[in-house]
């Protein structure tokens, strides 16, 4: 079935979609080292954090959780962009997935594992985070399993392995091919990592049971790590945290910055790999029409948040609220604008949700309004407790501004080296795209999808 | 939650119509428990140390105002809210009803002090310090805490100890009124009252029945171990 012209297509395509793996170029170490300055930054201040003691951040009593929790439920919000979206449109079958997919993944393993360092960050005796693992000590002790710290440390854990299995899986037919087309010590390491992959029907077959099977997987982990950190909160006696809605309402607000990021990713990628053949305004447009149901959906929890509470109007629980409106009122209003005001209206309109530069506007937006959003749930809560007596109020310091940047950069870091060494593009998803298209037939006005793979 | 193996369940008194707020408490609490001292600036980001605060409420506008004061510490709960959040149980419930706090194993994650709806857990932002010559006068009975730990009021817990073996020693039962934490035994107008809840007869447990007791916080279900008493009314035994 397969042409010869095929065949020749075949390896054109390889070559350019490796090119993002061709030796660095004076740009890309500068990007390099600016990323690793500020994350060696960060790493002092750290050292400073821990060799001076948790003084040195913002945090005080009553506010005992600050800008580390904040950051931490950040990123695993944006952990659910690649397995929530790639999952969801790979069982969906939308073939226009291909070129993002892989990004969307490498972004959840690195933003969970970046999301993974808060909490030990956080500790106030970090040099024995150890303690919370279940292993047999001189204590004669377990962790104490009824802890939703524990239950956040399974959870983190869980996701990390699942989502890094399922980027790997994806990766071992492309390791294949980079281990073909290089060459001496690289060969020998590609050659490990592609645990020798043929490409055989048998293992195709193999294969693609296998990435349904984790796709479909990886789902309800994705869920169930959102709700578990929403927990953290939830299950406190916390007034304006102890709320039966946290958990839909925390998975609904990750899966929109997970959204929001794929967009801005794809915007990224189509712009640095020069994919406008692949990455049509249509795909924008069905990404942006996802986006605005899950904002819709946020703004929806929200409002019910704050309504019943308004409306009952138990004065423990309003003074939160209050108290934000009146300390935090410019974040409060960021907030609104960029989770609700701003996307609703603007992705009600076909331009704007085909309009790159307005998209990319739109999605940074989403994701600065997440973090806020963060910080609003932790702080104003914490700050107006059950006892006047020693309300407060709480501002990060240099400390924990500079560890926040410094995860930004790190995440950041990890991707650029992650798309130096792997394939960033699914080469072997985007190819078999290639080749269903040729095979397609026409049948009235549908499109017959035929599968057609190179031995 | 509360399976309690021993005979004795700590519990105190605090009689607010008595309470003067002089803050004596506060003094010797912290050279009772090794607390170390805070500067000004700590006090007001909130760092500050105590294991009992002195709360001033005003009632009323000027001039027709009069404060209230409400002595806070550690509630020692029944089914206490910082306990079950602890992921190393550091937080733990003692056989005599003491929610007890054990520094070696705390890595510090604070959601104690978060989940504890009196605000009473303080937390260790940096190594303990004493101006001098108050580090000569450290109590060898408790541990000095390192940072990064948190702490609360343990009820005196080492004088509970030493109460209980001398009474061992001398092959009897322990005396109520025997045992004083340093807050109780400091109080001029005597409005700290501490004792076993288990015993009908102690002193703690015949006040506690009275009708001008309350509870912080009673609908969330925490059984705090310290009682209230508001309100007038002349059974007070002195």
């Amino acid at each position: 079935m397969t042409t010869r012209a095929n065949r020749y297509d075949a390896v054109r395509m390889n070559r350019e979609m490796l090119s993002s793996m061709s030796p660095p170029t004076w740009r890309w170490y500068l990007l390099a080292a600016v990323l690793g300055a500020v994350v060696a930054f960060g790493l002092y201040a750290f050292t400073v954090q821990v060799t001076t003691g948790m003084g040195v951040t913002g945090i005080n009593r009553p506010v005992m959780w600050g800008i580390y929790i904040i950051s931490f439920v950040f990123w695993v919000g944006l952990s659910h962009s690649g397995t929530m979206v790639s999952a969801i449109l790979r069982l969906s079958k939308a073939s226009w997935r291909r070129p993002i997919l892989r990004g969307a993944e490498a972004m959840t393993v690195f933003s969970i594992s970046v999301a993974g360092l808060f909490p030990l960050i956080h500790l106030g005796r970090n040099w024995i985070f150890y303690y919370l693992l279940p292993y047999p000590n001189q204590r004669g002790l377990w962790p104490n399993f009824r802890s939703p710290l524990l239950f956040d440390m399974v959870a983190i854990n869980t996701y990390i392995i699942g989502s890094t299995i399922f980027l790997y899986i994806g990766l071992l037919p492309d390791l294949a091919v980079v281990r073909d087309c290089s060459s001496g010590w690289k060969k020998k390491i590609y050659a490990i990592l592609a645990m020798g992959w043929r490409g055989s029907a048998e293992q195709w077959q193999v294969f693609s049971r296998g990435s349904t099977l984790l796709a479909c997987l990886i789902i309800p982990v994705a869920v169930s790590v959102h709700s578990i950190v929403a927990w953290d909160f939830a299950v406190t006696l916390v007034p304006g945290w102890h709320s039966t809605i946290f958990a839909p309402y925390f998975v609904i607000g990750a899966i929109t910055s997970g959204v929001a990021a794929v967009i801005t990713l794809m915007i990224v990628i189509r712009k640095l790999f020069k994919l406008e053949e692949f990455l049509q305004p249509v795909h924008f447009d069905n990404m942006a029409k996802l986006l605005l149901a899950v904002c819709l959906l946020w703004s929806y929890f929200y409002f019910s948040e704050v309504f019943t509470t308004w409306y009952a109007h138990k004065p423990i629980e309003w003074e939160i609220f209050s108290f934000m409106s009146s300390r935090y009122g410019i974040m409060l209003l960021i907030m609104m604008l960029g989770n609700t005001i701003v996307p609703i209206i603007g992705l009600c309109f076909r331009q704007v949700r085909r309009s790159l530069p307005a998209l990319l506007v739109i999605t940074l937006l989403v994701n600065l309004a997440m973090f806020i959003e963060r910080f609003l749930i932790v702080v104003p809560s914490l700050s107006h407790k059950n006892i006047p007596f020693i309300w407060g109020s709480y501002t990060p310091s240099w400390v924990e501004l500079a560890i926040m940047v410094a995860s930004f950069a790190l995440f950041f870091l990890l991707y650029t080296l992650f798309a130096k060494f792997f394939p960033i593009l699914a080469i072997t998803d985007v190819r078999e795209q290639e080749e269903v298209l040729l095979g397609s037939q026409q049948n009235g006005r549908t499109r017959l999808e035929t599968l057609v793979k190179e031995e | 939650m509360n399976i309690e193996t021993s005979e004795f369940h700590w519990g105190m008194v605090i009689d607010l119509d008595r309470c003067t707020g002089c803050g004596a408490c506060v003094t010797a609490c912290q050279a009772e428990n090794n607390i170390p001292i805070s500067e000004q600036d700590g006090i007001a980001n909130g760092r500050n140390l105590h294991w009992i605060r002195i709360e001033r409420y005003w009632e009323g506008e000027f001039p027709h105002v009069r404060a209230r004061f409400l002595p806070m510490l550690c509630q020692h709960c029944d089914d206490a809210p910082c306990e079950p959040v602890c992921p190393v149980y550091a937080s733990y419930h003692n056989p005599e009803g003491l929610n007890g706090q054990v520094y070696n194993r705390c890595v510090g994650t604070r959601y104690c002090a978060n989940n504890c709806p009196y605000a009473v857990r303080v937390f260790n932002f940096f190594n303990p310090k004493w101006p001098k010559p108050l580090e000569q006068q450290l109590s060898p009975d408790v541990t000095v805490r390192s940072r990064g730990v948190m702490e609360k009021c343990s009820f005196c817990i080492q004088r509970i100890r030493r109460g209980k073996e001398q009474a061992s020693l001398e092959n009897r039962k322990l005396l109520d009124g025997e045992v004083m934490p340093a807050c109780a035994q400091t109080c001029p107008p005597q409005a700290i009252i501490f004792g076993d809840l288990n015993d009908p007869d102690s002193r703690v447990s015949k006040l506690a029945r009275s009708p001008r007791r309350f509870r912080l916080f009673e609908d969330l279900g925490t059984e705090p171990s310290v009682i209230y008493l508001k309100g007038g009314g002349h059974d007070h035994p002195g």
